[in-house]
């Protein structure tokens, strides 16, 4: 098949960039990363700069890909990343625009390589249970639940692609912070320390830039894993009855 | 005070304060088209019959109870702090998205309607404009404004039947209403069901009748608010 | 030098206990003043870093990802394994202990095996505690599940995601180290050398990947775990970016690299569709649970499902070969990764290959999805279901189990596997070899320790599903943060190092010369193209099957194509900027010198043992023939320049706690 690709290039991070136009070569069992090697190779053969974009395990689950494709983050399909999209779903001869995932929060490094590292901040400033190796009792001592470990399982699924900032018209992170928060709130090893999370985790968000949420939920259709923004409510179910309902002046 | 500043300020505390304000002017929004109806009340009566009579006593009612003045400071708080936050978060939110839009804009969405979350900004100040001309044009005069005076049972009551049936008789008023009527409905249709979600209300059972309601009262509201202006422009 | 692996003395059964109760501490006001540095942050590497940093050293933690949580242990899928015995199956330390040296083809330490088993427990319940979701049953306790090569249920597992939560759970424990300030980390940063001062490692060399500058960094001892060299083959199971650029500069700075031809080749991988494939995808071993593995009987057939004229649907049961259950009666489909893969091969080579390549079997639910609709009905009080109602329930089930795995299956074949049986076929997953280490997890240069699939250290000639994921966290929480004191605790006294000493600036100096080296090629051949071709040299001749013609026939295939790379190869871009050609680069230079040194280790080795299966070494059967006589031993390779042959030491494997036995499945 072939295929028109309209590329954000764009040098450096306070670089001006632009679309580059280029035609591949593509087959419909390819995923749309080995199609982007193919026109690298092309590239390079050329002696040109190859497209820059990250990539990693290119099974879905490290959430080092990153591309907006056709508007959409990881493409079209629902519940896949970039790296999981295969061509069988595009036509031949269509043109795709493809584009860093955009926000204040994620600035651009090289063509489609966006730094995401708020993300990992959000994380340190309370994204974990406070436990030191060594300190932990038998792992059967406190029965949890199957549904409530199910619904946790579901929001630990997060990948921290970052699709949802991406996606959100308002580039907030909410859905990423939420699928923390409930993972570790709704298991009684988590709750413990759930408020002090809650407060800690966002206040970090506030700092980073991101936008605030108006519920819009392009976050939960854009999102590889299909996160609910149900996590959305618990965690701003965590915030008020931490930042009302808890004795703690902080 | 300041972790209560501090959670004013932080973004789930701004985005509370948008909901429990939203919340309160729905609410009012049902109080108030209930005195509307009252502008209906010429159906029943001959028309020669003390036209208004119904709405000119609701409308001194309402500016007279001390309970309900008091009520009527909180809504003004609220549509301000509700404007002025919508606005703060409209651009605190544009600011985060960054400069560089995407070149292809797609609007998928989980749940509910695309056009009005994604919108909200915009909608809120069509319906913001379209109140400060709705203020000025019956409120203001109500309050301060010569009103022609009628008359029940000895009582003086200004007659602000009269100039409402007045403006309604604008066609192209009339449709500005029923415009801006629409802006509430697509405004309503997110903000109902975001301003449960925003408080932390989500649950699996009810969440879907919240939406279920949410959806009916966008549409009935609205459509009940707009449809007074159309029929005393074509009936009376 | 003789490879001393300081194996403490005393029964298998208390070395560990009483090495740990008498080894050397460094005390609290102490560790503040030690630095250490992590290269990796993987299982091993971030639960490392974590514990190390909780106990109070300066660590930095180093990965060339833009976060830890990206590291390749997050792509495991089917669990982990603990004698915890919570399924009442008869599991016990010993039991985990010998079925890992026995599936590991008695190529492995016991005293370090035994010791992984002990602390598996631990990983457990660490892990619980931290919130990772494993699965559980209704009575709210842990779920277990059984795996290939064992016949215990001891796997504990987060649905098809158990690496992904165990990660993030060392990812958090990290993150809250480095909110506290005991952890420095450094993403996007390469360790591109080691550097030795007065013999033992005092720091790195790393390449900012973002700025494309050279950083030194000092510190009083080195923890490599930067995983395995599965990505040798070009197409693998491991993501695009692992490498053993790491491990192998150090072994250019002296490290041993152990046993570097034991790869494990997984059985259920998805078959290559086509020449631009990049990599391979796992398909969980959980699988082989219900999945029944098989080929045609007649190649007529298999020809005609090739050519797509026929469906496996279409051959009927008598046709069918279910060749796992055929030739290993009592583990069935069960049987451990290197002999599934075997069979798997053989297979194929007979003409009964089912892809359009040849080269796939197929992994069949249907019989699964029958037995569970039925039982399913059963629990429902359904009297006489239909077919058509039984597989309903059936498949829900297996959805229920596998559904994330059936669902990455249908995204990549377009293929849907609830009707269409599952094409499967081997592929490189997991290298056994790696660096040399000692029971403390040091290597033969002191100071410079590696842990998780970094080191050779446990799972001998072939490992156990399930295994991998409770050695990177046995090592990184529970085995080094204690045994690297045995070191620090003599480096107490010695001052902070500083990265512009000399050695440093050297060191700094020689990798500069080699990226220049490589950016001055310019030449006209991509840097792909030079992996892809080293990966079919080595997946044709140092793969599932070997021989010494074919290994000296890719020796010098791999010495041609090494020359060839540094007469030829093309690196767009320039060195100080973000360039990922140039990463890959230098990646692959390491990898056309390590894959030499596999060949040598597998010419070396004339026996056939787990992974490493040398054609001219075969029971009549067709199963490896080991020679226990000659070749117990791990082989360390010593580098000398390749103008030199690498120099072999044999460290001596000593089984006094099991008896050698021909590995039988049957």
């Amino acid at each position: 098949m072939k295929l028109t690709l309209k590329i954000w290039r764009q040098k450096a991070p306070n670089a001006k960039g632009r679309f580059e136009t280029y035609q591949v070569e593509a087959n419909p069992h390819m995923s749309f990363l080995e199609m982007l090697d193919v026109l690298n190779e092309e590239l390079i053969a050329k002696k040109e700069e190859p497209v820059v974009f990250e990539h990693d395990c290119r099974e879905g689950i490290c959430g080092t890909c990153s591309m907006v494709i056709n508007g959409e983050p990881h493409g079209p399909m629902a519940g896949t990343t970039t790296c999981q999209l295969h061509m069988r779903h595009f036509r031949d001869g269509e043109t795709i625009v493809i584009e860093p995932f955009r926000a204040s929060a994620f600035p651009v490094m090289k063509d489609l390589a966006v730094d995401r590292s708020s993300m990992d901040r959000i994380i340190q400033a309370g994204g974990y249970i406070s436990v030191n190796t060594g300190a932990a009792q038998d792992a059967n001592a406190i029965p949890v639940d199957k549904d409530t470990a199910a619904h946790s399982f579901d929001a630990a699924a997060c990948i921290g692609c970052g699709a949802c900032i991406a996606a959100c018209p308002n580039a907030s992170a909410m859905l990423f912070v939420s699928a923390k928060v409930a993972h570790l709130a709704l298991l009684p090893q988590g709750k413990v320390e759930a408020k002090r999370r809650a407060q800690a985790m966002v206040k970090q968000m506030d700092l980073e830039g991101f936008g605030m949420c108006s519920n819009i939920t392009a976050c939960e259709a854009e999102c590889p894993k299909g996160i609910s923004v149900e996590n959305i409510a618990r965690l701003n179910r965590e915030y008020l009855s931490s930042a009302l309902g808890s004795e703690t002046v902080a | 005070m300041s972790w209560f500043s501090d959670f004013l300020a932080s973004s789930i505390g701004r985005k509370v304060v948008m909901s429990l304000t939203g919340l309160f002017l729905i609410i009012f929004l049902l109080i108030h088209l209930a005195g509307n109806l009252q502008l209906m009340d010429f159906i029943a009566h001959d028309p020669a019959d003390e036209p208004g009579k119904a709405f000119n006593l609701y409308a001194k009612f309402m500016t007279t109870n001390p309970l309900i003045k008091a009520v009527s400071y909180l809504l003004y708080l609220s549509i301000l702090v509700h404007a002025i936050q919508g606005w703060v978060l409209w651009s605190k939110n544009r600011k985060a998205r960054g400069s560089q839009k995407y070149a292809v804009k797609v609007n998928k969405v989980a749940d509910g309607n695309s056009f009005a979350a994604s919108n909200m900004g915009w909608l809120g100040t069509i319906i913001f404009i379209f109140l400060l001309i709705h203020l000025y044009q019956f409120w203001l005069q109500m309050k301060l404004g010569k009103l022609p005076m009628a008359y029940y049972d000895g009582e003086e009551v200004k007659n602000l039947f009269f100039i409402v049936s007045e403006a309604y008789e604008s066609l192209g008023y009339v449709i500005f209403y029923v415009l801006s009527m629409v802006a509430i409905a697509y405004h309503l249709d997110h903000g109902f069901q975001s301003a449960f979600q925003t408080l932390g209300i989500n649950h699996r059972k009810y969440t879907p009748m919240i939406k279920w309601v949410g959806r009916a009262y966008s549409i009935l509201i609205p459509l009940g608010f707009a449809v007074i202006p159309v029929y005393m422009y074509f009936f009376m | 030098m003789s490879l001393d692996s300081k194996t403490p003395s005393g029964p298998l059964a208390e070395k560990w206990t009483r090495y740990r109760g008498t080894m050397n501490l460094v005390a609290p006001n102490n560790k503040r003043r030690i630095d250490i540095i992590v290269v990796g942050s993987g299982l091993a590497g971030a639960s490392a870093a974590a514990t190390l940093g909780e106990l109070g050293y300066n660590v930095k933690c180093f990965t060339f990802h833009d976060s830890p949580r990206r590291a390749h242990s997050i792509a495991a899928q089917g669990g982990i394994n603990a004698a915890k015995n919570y399924a009442n199956d008869g599991d016990s330390v010993y039991r985990l202990f010998y079925d890992t040296i026995k599936g590991g083809d008695y190529r492995s330490r016991e005293s370090n095996v035994y010791r992984l088993a002990e602390v598996s427990r631990n990983i457990i319940d660490q892990a619980v505690a931290q919130g990772v979701p494993f699965a559980r049953d209704y009575g709210g306790l842990l779920d277990n599940r059984s795996f290939g090569g064992v016949q215990v249920s001891r796997t504990f597992y987060a649905r098809g995601q158990t690496g992904q939560q165990l990660l993030l759970g060392a990812y958090q424990a990290l993150s809250r180290q480095i909110a506290l300030g005991t952890v420095e980390m450094y993403n996007r940063h390469e360790m591109l050398d080691l550097v030795l001062v007065d013999g033992k490692a005092r720091g790195i060399v790393a390449r900012n990947l973002v700025t494309g500058k050279l950083e030194r960094f000092a510190a009083h001892c080195v923890v490599l775990g930067t995983g395995g060299y599965g990505n040798v083959f070009y197409l693998s199971t491991n993501a695009m970016m692992c490498n053993v650029t790491a491990a192998w500069r150090a072994v250019r700075r002296g490290a041993y690299m152990a046993n570097p031809c034991f790869t494990q080749i997984h059985p259920t991988c998805i078959p290559q569709s086509g020449e631009y494939q990049s990599k391979l995808t796992l398909m969980s071993e959980s699988l082989r649970n219900d999945g029944r593995v098989w080929v045609p009987k007649n190649p007529e057939d298999a020809k005609a499902i090739r050519e797509g004229r026929k469906t496996g649907n279409d051959i009927p049961e008598e046709e069918r070969d279910y060749f796992l259950e055929r030739r290993y009666p009592a583990f069935g489909n069960l049987v451990p990764r290197d002999v599934a893969s075997r069979a798997a091969k053989i297979a194929c080579d007979e003409g009964l290959g089912v892809a359009p390549t040849g080269l796939a079997v197929f992994m069949d639910f249907s019989a699964a999805i029958e037995r569970y609709g039925k039982s399913k009905a059963n629990a429902m009080g359904l009297h006489n279901p239909g077919a058509e109602k039984i597989r309903e329930l059936g498949e829900a089930v297996v959805s229920e189990k596998y559904g994330n795995l059936f669902e990455m299956y249908e995204k990549i074949t377009g293929e849907n596997p609830y009707k269409l049986p599952m094409k499967i076929y081997p592929a490189v997953h997991y290298t056994m070899g790696g660096l040399w280490v000692d029971y403390n997890l040091e290597t033969n240069i002191p100071g410079l320790f590696a842990i998780g699939e970094c080191n050779f250290s446990d799972h001998g000639a072939n490992r156990l599903g399930a295994s991998a994921l409770m050695q990177g966290l046995a090592d990184g929480y529970f085995v080094l943060p204690y045994t690297i004191g045995q070191f620090l605790s003599n480096e107490i006294r010695t001052p902070k190092f500083s990265p512009d000493a000399k050695e440093f600036v050297d060191t700094a100096n020689e990798t500069r010369q080699r990226l220049e080296g490589l950016m001055n090629v310019k030449g006209s051949q991509s840097v792909e193209s030079f992996h892809r071709r080293l990966g079919k040299i080595m997946w044709e001749y140092c793969g599932m099957a070997r021989n010494a013609e074919g290994l000296e026939k890719a020796r010098k295939m791999i010495r041609e194509l090494r020359d060839e790379f540094y007469k030829d190869v093309f690196i767009p871009g320039s060195l100080e900027e973000y360039n990922p050609e140039l990463e890959k680069a230098h990646r692959v230079a390491d990898f056309l010198e390590l894959g030499e040194l596999m060949i040598i280790d597998a010419l070396n080795r004339n026996e056939s043992c787990g992974g490493h299966f040398r054609e001219e070494y075969q029971t009549e059967e067709g199963e490896a023939l080991r020679n226990d006589e000659e070749y117990t031993y791990v082989a360390a390779w010593e580098y000398k320049g390749w103008a030199e042959e690498p120099a072999l030491h044999k460290e001596e494997l000593a089984f006094e706690n099991v008896e050698l036995k021909t590995r039988s499945y049957k």
